[in-house]
């Protein structure tokens, strides 16, 4: 079966997807991670998941997914002007 | 965006994106070539790794091997995303359905060879795939960018292998430049046909799969490569190789050996598909057994 791989590249960053390989189980689904992607160094831990068990957005219903964020700028600082000569703002 | 935009803009397509079926078409059947030609050419440095002569040169080799295998699953597991098994693409590999690189029906007949493959296959390899890393297929592209990162190393370490035998005795310096009259060929072969004999190119670089053509990318390896060839005061076995003010213009390029290995009349051709498929055959006990091992531990839904 094929499972996706994230892997912690050091302490403080997020698990990050890197590819994916193919296992009959956990075990050697993280063992073979292990030898595919961390070969120098690359990671400090590491998950391995399933692809079938990955629920994906469609990119089909991208637009009508996203849309809603996309007509509010007011949700970003650089919507408001700042008085000049103001700081801490 | 549909697909023409996307490209038109030089964005990525992801794998669940539309896409027409010629350039998925395109895409299997590159990055699985591609993912072969990694998995074949462990074959003709693996031949040096018991008789590598140190230590340090042996472990070196050993990683560069192991990276090639890397390689190989990076690429099969793009190739997966657009909807492929890797089972498949091995039996079209072992069926002689797909091809591979032509330079490694090529045999390694002295240590020289591994430094020169390092030096001179891997080198054309990374000016081959670095414009790969912006290829318009996402996970071909990010795949291509992993293995550019390793890929440096292999060509550093057969030019140290080279320098040390070039530095060497009169011996090792004959080693050294009989591999060179060997590999040099072959590996500007390794960037493919002319761009006028090659049909598919255009189509290619529409698509934003292919950056650069064939000729210019060979053009760019020659150039890279005399000075080193130079430097390393070994002779490129090309009595019209000339300096135009510009470039280092290389004669003419024998066609005809190329698509005679092409065809599968190459040294080796037949030695690394039988190789291959005895690898496969060997290793079906340990896939069955990983099944079976997985199938009982499996929790009880
Ligand atoms: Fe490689
Ligand atoms: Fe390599």
């Amino acid at each position: 079966m094929l499972w996706e791989v994230f892997v912690r590249s050091r302490r403080g960053l997020s698990h990050t997807h890197v590819g994916s390989l193919h296992a009959d189980d956990a075990h050697l689904a993280l063992r073979n991670a292990r030898d595919v992607y961390t070969r120098r160094q690359e990671g400090t831990s590491i998950w391995v998941v399933p692809a079938a068990q990955i629920v994906a957005s469609s990119p089909d219903e991208k637009d009508a997914f996203f849309d809603p964020a996309g007509d509010k700028p007011y949700r970003h600082p650089t919507f408001y002007d700042v008085p000049e000569g103001l700081t801490h703002l | 965006m549909d697909f023409q935009q996307v490209i038109d803009t030089d964005g990525r397509i992801e794998p669940r994106d539309q896409m027409p079926d010629a350039y998925r078409q395109t895409l299997v059947r590159q990055i699985a070539q591609h993912a072969h030609s990694e998995i074949i050419g462990m074959q003709p440095e693996g031949n040096w790794i018991t008789r590598a002569p140190s230590l340090r040169r042996k472990a070196i080799l050993v990683a560069k091997v192991q990276d090639e295998a890397g390689h190989g699953l990076y690429l099969y597991g793009a190739a997966e995303t657009l909807g492929v098994d890797r089972a498949e693409l091995l039996d079209l590999l072992h069926a002689g359905r797909q091809k591979y690189s032509t330079i490694f029906n090529y045999p390694t007949t002295s240590w020289a060879d591994v430094a020169a493959i390092g030096w001179l296959v891997d080198g054309a390899a990374i000016m081959n795939q670095v414009p790969l890393t912006r290829c318009s297929y996402g996970p071909y592209a990010r795949a291509m960018t992993r293995i550019c990162k390793e890929e440096s190393f292999h060509q550093r370490q057969g030019f140290e292998a080279m320098t040390v035998l070039s530095r060497g005795t009169a011996a090792q310096q004959q080693m050294a430049q009989d591999a060179l009259d060997r590999w040099w060929w072959p590996a500007l072969m390794m960037f493919g046909p002319p761009d006028a004999a090659s049909p598919n190119s255009a189509q290619s670089m529409a698509w934003g799969i292919k950056r650069f053509g064939n000729d210019e990318l060979r053009q760019r390896f020659v150039d890279a490569t005399v000075p080193q060839a130079e430097f390393l005061g070994l002779t490129v076995p090309d009595p019209a190789l000339s300096w135009d003010g510009e470039h280092h213009r290389s004669g003419e390029i024998d066609w005809t050996e190329f698509a005679e290995v092409m065809k599968g009349n190459g040294p080796c051709n037949r030695q690394r598909l039988e190789f291959r498929q005895q690898a496969h055959a060997d290793g079906a006990w340990v896939r069955e057994a990983a099944q079976a091992y997985a199938s009982k531990h499996r929790p009880v839904a």
